[in-house]
């Protein structure tokens, strides 16, 4: 890498920071003000005693008669060292996060890939043959599940495993959770479960994801098509296929490079509704639950989470750029 | 001189003054080539005649209970059933309904006029305002709006679905404002806006009466997306109960209440779901077909874009 | 079969390229739309036909059509034989064999005709390895000697380069390499320097000039500019309106055209070797194809048209000239075009130029921009210096040619003089006042005595406001009120030659050359005392253009008006302008009263800007000796202490090291050579 690229990407960094730190102050002070861990916990049943409510407030730093910023203060001066404080339910913030990330994430995987990689293709495919009936039936078939929001998306999957089971008289299908609990037997027995568990997640992501890609990819490849150079290529003696195989394609997917990056931002929002639906423990239920019990430094993690995610996004995005643009790497 | 190697009268300068009466009928007739776009529309005015119109066609109000009348499936009585407690389905589908469109139109709407100024004042003053502008809208863009929506909205559920929208809106404008902004820059160093500016015209009026029409296109096209995106996000917050409260319904929380009993009944869950999609693709089609009419440089109307010959533009490009 | 073929010297099977017959529509949206209709030409081995025609005459469309790269919209009809092989119909897999191997084809735009995101060499590579059978190491070893060839300085480095990194003549010279990669026997080249600086298209063409040496090909050139044709053809056929109209050997064509089109469009062409003479427009603009009557196409404009006009001619020739073809009934005498009257002077502008007042007065404007590096966080790596001392000097009643290439800082100097405001260095006076020393509210004022037109007539109105707004709005600026800036509307459009009642319409529906009078009337609306024109022609037809410079011609002469007109074409400041600014690089290299400098350039760079300058007249051209600069002008963003254009003078390659120092450490200053003219160098002839 070139030291001006390495300088561009180093002040892209600083001002990633400084939109962080703005943003997790922020998110600290919405959380707060906004949830009510006292009112949590003195909703018990049985109501504990207000000096416990009090101390267990302050062990976990959420107390709101310290002064907010006092609070921030702390919460950082611990961040910075790694520590994210502790739930409501006093388990760390960090190991709560190291299980649930990895959960997120074997469930996005695979339906990522699966999605972007048939979205681009149906995207270039439809661009090349432009208003035949092919590319008329994926057009109205991606408009469709573009006008599914996820968590209908997964519903229906759901709804229609359920079907399925009910036909077959057996669980074909399974929906809920990551594996089946309690199942014991060979490695390969094991596997097949989880795949069984991971293939209507997959499918409500791919599918989405899919659609998207598609309609973007369709559109630069049809800017791509009416270019001079491919018309160049073309004069040079290739064939039209080989032309936009070897010119086309590439040139084309360079605008995609910001999609792919902010599409997996999208894909974290989606996954809340993804994981909540099909019963899996990963960031977005935990997210979901933390604010059903006003767990602020939980809640205020995932944003943080969030955040960097976003900004890890834009960089990438660069990065990519940069990396299918010969045009950047050198302006 | 320029040549080019589409269609001729592509060029306007080729016809004769009374060939074309206004860009707006050349839209018209490629809008209504549109099959798609045309269905949108219709389906579009439709589902709003329902929304509005439908619930003076029945007896029932959405928050009438029938206790004679208990999960009842779809009969004369009830057009589309009746829910656990014994609620009118289509009464109630209607509301919510009429109260998602609500959401939805507001706030492309409030989105739209916030992203257009934010991002042409941005885009046209440059400098600081631009800096500072920006930094804002990725700002917003690094809060993980689903998230902070979700925080905030119990705490504001007294004041009712108006305040919904606002959240909605305010987070769901940056991304048009960055297109704004940098179409601004480019129409900027457009000549009409040169010329205006070295007229001496207030840059506001300059905005005003040259930048936002110039860029309305966009907007109009943007919006109308925008109103399916609002849906969507509505729907799904109220799915969580993060956005519509009770005794409010929404298409959301229909939806929400109805999935668990889809299966055995399926009129609960399928009119709201049913109704959603419909909605939100009409509202797609009408969009890419907006597009494909008002935009000259997007999709397949496109013509080949000429090479400008030298001269001024190349000096500008020197800086 | 409407006409017998254009030239039937050749038979069409030994003919290089034989196009018969050629049509071409393409599908609206209200049903086809002919772009071309019936056309005939021949290309015999190893000659130069020249194809000339304005925008919309279907000349490109017939080079893409011989090459089967129309888009899908389009329908061919006819015949094309390269070498004896049909090429319409034939598939896209044979086809590719032959593009490229037998013909090949330049393009107008080198800034987009080549792939972003492959390498230089990588590209002209895969032309050769298309085709032979080598490895990708020969291949790549032959890509660069192509690029040598076609005189690309360090070519093993600069074929690691992508497109971005070449200016727009170097990949114009890519694109030829690539062209010539397989020794065509056919080269189309459509509109190849049309995009490109003057210096630079004379390099291209001597470029085009190697490549046929090299490759003996058959050349068809496709252009708009008569003297780019003039210099490069054996023989010419002009297009009109989808059809060859004219055609003949190239002296015969602009010795004694016949086709009464030719006539008018060489009477309209501007030439840099003669001033002074009036040009004679064509009248109307140029006919829409969808709505031909089946007469002859060029009737409505023609002063000769009778009745006998009522069918479309073919193309004859007369007695036993077999070479020489027109589609006309008609014989057309001298003076056929009426020659437009020019006012006199108004009283004022008669006086001797040192007693005139003074319009603008500009001494040593700079202008640098900073260089940053980064999106976020900003930082400043450099300086450009567009304009690095620019003087100026513009007398009431006196048009001043600016003239210069891209990159030479003209745009910039003429944004900072208009800005109206303190210059980074040196003084801007207008009118006789200091631009430095104005308030916000004086300059508003001063905003309305100077006025600027634009070059591109389309972009310099806002396509959303009727016409009668955007000539009002520097009226509504300065404070008129809307009744009466309403009221002066009648008379604005008028004045410039249209009528009072385009008032309601919009931009789109005027044809380019309307659509500039509509910007000058805007500009006169606040009756100004001085019209900056920016490239005000260049984006018009030549027939066109012609009844724009005279409308200018007489608006100056009837109001008193001073121009600054900026311009990269020769021929048009030469046509109009009293006195010449030349600039090289953000600098004022020569200037002086326009005879003067053009009989006599005594700056080393005028003087190869006037060799490249192509003249509408093959004996003049064959006979000239040009100045090839080499290269490119270097980067603004280098502080020179010296001159800037040493790099390229061939006065300086000449100079012995002592004087070369010279040149090296001190900026030349503006040195009078005689009468009014003043050159910046330290070793112009006096």
């Amino acid at each position: 890498m070139s030291p001006t690229v390495l300088a561009y990407l180093t002040k892209r960094l600083g001002y990633y920071a400084l939109l962080l730190a703005v943003a997790v102050f922020l998110s600290y002070v919405l959380s707060s003000l906004a949830l009510s861990p006292r009112g949590y916990f003195e909703g018990r049943q049985p109501p504990p005693p207000a000096a416990s409510v009090e101390a267990q407030l302050t062990e976990l730093g959420i107390n709101d008669h310290t002064p907010l910023m006092e609070r921030f203060g702390t919460w950082v001066s611990h961040a910075v060292r790694g520590d994210f404080g502790r739930t409501i339910d006093s388990s760390s913030v960090g190991e709560e996060f190291g299980r649930r990330i990895g959960v997120s994430l074997r469930l996005l995987f695979a339906g990522t890939l699966l999605g972007t990689v048939a979205g681009i293709l149906a995207g270039a495919w439809g661009a090349l043959r432009q208003y035949r009936f092919s590319d008329r039936a994926v057009t109205v078939f991606a408009f469709l599940l573009l006008s599914t929001p996820t968590f209908l998306l997964a519903v229906l999957l759901k709804l229609g495993a359920m079907k399925v089971n009910q036909a077959a008289g057996t669980e074909l299908i399974s929906f809920t959770g990551e594996k089946t609990p309690g199942l014991s037997g060979s490695a390969g027995t094991l596997l097949g479960d989880r795949a069984a568990h991971l293939l209507l997640p997959t499918l409500s992501i791919a599918l989405g994801t899919a659609a998207a890609y598609s309609r973007y990819q369709r559109g630069t490849m049809l800017d791509v098509l009416g270019s001079d150079f491919l018309r160049t290529a073309r004069a040079k003696g290739l064939t039209h296929r080989r032309a936009v195989l070897t010119h086309g394609l590439r040139t084309a997917l360079v605008p995609m490079s910001t999609f792919f990056a902010y599409g997996f931002l999208a894909l974290f929002t989606g996954a809340a509704f993804t994981e909540k639906i099909f019963g899996w423990h990963g960031m977005g239920s935990w997210f979901i639950d933390a604010i059903g019990k006003s767990d602020v430094n939980s809640v205020v993690a995932v944003n943080v989470f969030a955040a960097v995610m976003v900004l890890l996004s834009g960089f990438l995005a660069d990065v990519l750029h940069a990396a299918l643009d010969p045009r950047v790497r050198t302006s | 001189m320029t040549t080019t190697a589409t269609v001729p009268t592509a060029d306007p300068a080729a016809s004769a003054p009374p060939a074309a009466r206004g860009r707006g009928r050349v839209a018209l007739r490629r809008f209504a080539a549109n099959r798609n776009a045309l269905t949108g529309a219709v389906v579009l005015l439709l589902l709003f005649l329902l929304a509005f119109a439908g619930p003076y066609l029945t007896p029932w109000s959405h928050t009438d209970i029938d206790y004679s009348a208990l999960r009842e499936a779809p009969s004369a009585d009830h057009w589309w059933g009746t829910n656990r407690i014994g609620q009118d389905v289509y009464a109630q589908v209607l509301h919510g309904l009429q109260k998602s469109l609500l959401i939805g139109l507001l706030t492309a709407l409030t989105a739209t006029v916030l992203a257009s100024v934010v991002g042409a004042c941005a885009g046209y003053f440059g400098g600081w305002t631009d800096r500072i502008m920006t930094f804002f809208i990725d700002l917003l863009l690094v809060f993980p709006a689903f998230l902070i929506i979700a925080i905030v909205s119990p705490r504001l559920r007294e004041r009712g679905w108006i305040v919904f929208v606002g959240l909605l809106a305010v987070f769901g404008w940056m991304i048009t404002a960055r297109v704004v902004r940098s179409m601004t820059r480019s129409l900027k160093e457009r000549e009409f806006v040169r010329a205006a500016q070295l007229m001496g015209v207030h840059p506001l009026r300059i905005i005003a009466r040259h930048i936002l029409p110039n860029v309305s296109s966009f907007l109009i096209v943007d919006a109308t997306i925008a109103v399916g995106g609002a849906v969507m996000s509505e729907t799904g917050l109220s799915y969580f109960g993060f956005g519509v409260q009770p005794p409010d319904v929404s298409l959301g929380t229909l939806i929400a209440d109805g999935s668990d009993a889809a299966l055995t009944y399926p009129w609960m869950f399928f009119f709201a779901a049913g109704l959603l999609v419909v909605f939100v693709l009409a509202v797609n089609f009408l969009g890419d077909g907006l597009r494909d009419a008002l935009d000259p440089t997007s999709g397949h109307h496109r013509t080949r874009r000429r090479p400008r010959r030298k001269g001024t533009t190349h000096d500008r490009a020197a800086r | 079969m409407t006409a017998p073929p254009a030239d039937a010297v050749t038979p069409a099977r030994t003919a290089a390229l034989a196009v018969r017959d050629l049509h071409v529509d393409f599908d609206g949206p209200e049903g086809p739309v002919p772009a071309v209709r019936g056309v005939d030409l021949t290309l015999n081995p190893g000659e130069v036909l020249g194809l000339v025609g304005e925008s919309g005459s279907g000349k490109s469309t017939v080079a893409l059509a011989a090459m089967g790269l129309l888009p899908r919209t389009a329908r061919v009809r006819g015949s094309v034989l390269a070498g004896g092989t049909e090429l319409l119909g034939a598939g896209e897999k044979a086809l590719s064999r032959l593009r490229g191997s037998r013909v090949a084809m330049v393009f107008q735009d080198p800034l987009s005709a080549l792939t972003p995101v492959h390498r230089i060499g990588d590209q002209i590579a895969e032309a050769v390895r298309v085709h032979q059978d080598v490895t990708r190491e020969q291949a790549r070893r032959r890509a660069v000697e192509l690029l040598d060839l076609v005189g690309i300085p360090d070519p093993a480095r600069r074929a690691r380069a992508y497109p971005h990194e070449f200016s727009g003549g170097m990949r114009q010279r890519a694109v030829i390499a690539m062209a010539v990669a397989n020794d065509p026997d056919v080269i189309l080249a459509d509109e190849p320097t049309t995009a490109l600086d003057v210096t630079v298209q004379a390099q291209i063409l001597d470029v085009l000039r190697t490549a046929r040496r090299e490759t003996g090909a058959a050349l068809l050139l496709v252009s708009h500019d008569l003297g780019v044709i003039a210099g490069m053809a054996d023989r010419v056929a002009v297009m009109y309106a989808g059809r060859v109209v004219e055609s003949a050997p190239v002296d015969a064509l602009f010795a004694a055209p016949r086709m009464p089109y030719t006539i008018g469009l060489l009477g309209a062409v501007p030439r840099p070797d003669t001033g002074g003479r009036p040009l004679t427009p064509v009248p109307g603009s140029p006919p829409d194809l969808r709505k031909l009557s089946g007469g002859c196409p060029f009737a409505p404009r023609c002063p000769l048209a009778d009745d006998a006009c009522g069918d479309e001619p073919a193309l004859t020739g007369t007695g036993d000239d077999h070479d020489h073809l027109a589609a006309c009934v008609k014989t057309p005498g001298p003076g056929l075009y009426p020659v437009p009257e020019i006012p006199p002077a108004t009283a004022g502008a008669e006086a001797p130029r040192s007693e005139r007042p003074a319009v603008l007065r500009v001494q040593g404007l700079a202008k640098t921009f900073p260089v940053f590096k980064g999106t976020a966080f900003r930082r400043r790596v450099g300086s450009v210096y567009a304009v690095d001392g620019i003087d100026l000097d513009i007398r009431r009643g006196e048009t001043l040619g600016l003239v210069g290439e891209s990159g030479s800082g003209k745009s910039t100097a003429l944004m900072e003089i208009l800005r109206l405001a303190a210059p980074e260095a040196g003084e801007v006076e207008i009118l006789g006042r200091s631009a430095a020393g104005l308030t916000k509210r004086q300059a508003h004022a001063l905003r309305g005595s100077v006025q600027i037109v634009f070059q591109d007539p389309m972009a310099s109105l806002d396509p959303r406001m009727p016409v009668g707004e955007i000539v009002a709005e520097p009226l509504r600026a300065q404070g008129h009120g809307r009744a009466d800036a309403a009221g002066r509307i009648p008379r604005l459009l008028e004045l410039v030659g249209l009528e009072a009642a385009h008032a309601d319409r919009f931009p789109h529906e005027f044809s380019g050359g309307q659509r500039q009078r509509i910007g000058i009337a805007r500009a006169l609306a606040v009756e100004p005392e001085l019209l900056v024109l920016d490239e005000p022609v260049s984006a018009l037809d030549v027939s066109v253009q012609a009844g724009v410079l005279n409308l200018l011609q007489r608006l100056k002469r009837e109001l008193g008006l001073a121009y600054l007109f900026v311009s990269h074409d020769l021929a048009v400041v030469r046509h109009i302008a009293d006195r010449v600014s030349v600039m090289y690089l953000g600098r004022t290299v020569e200037s002086g009263p326009v005879e003067e400098v053009f009989a006599r350039p005594r700056h080393p760079y005028t003087q190869a800007l006037l060799s490249a300058v192509p003249v509408p007249d093959p004996s003049r051209e064959r006979a000239r000796e040009r100045i090839l600069l080499a290269g490119d002008p270097p980067s603004p963003a280098v502080r020179d202490e010296g001159c800037r254009f040493r790099g390229r003078c061939p006065l300086y390659a000449a100079l012995g090291d002592a004087e070369r120092s010279r040149c090296e450490g001190v900026r030349p200053a503006p040195r009078s050579l005689g009468g009014d003219q003043v050159a910046a160098c330290h070793f112009a002839a006096g």
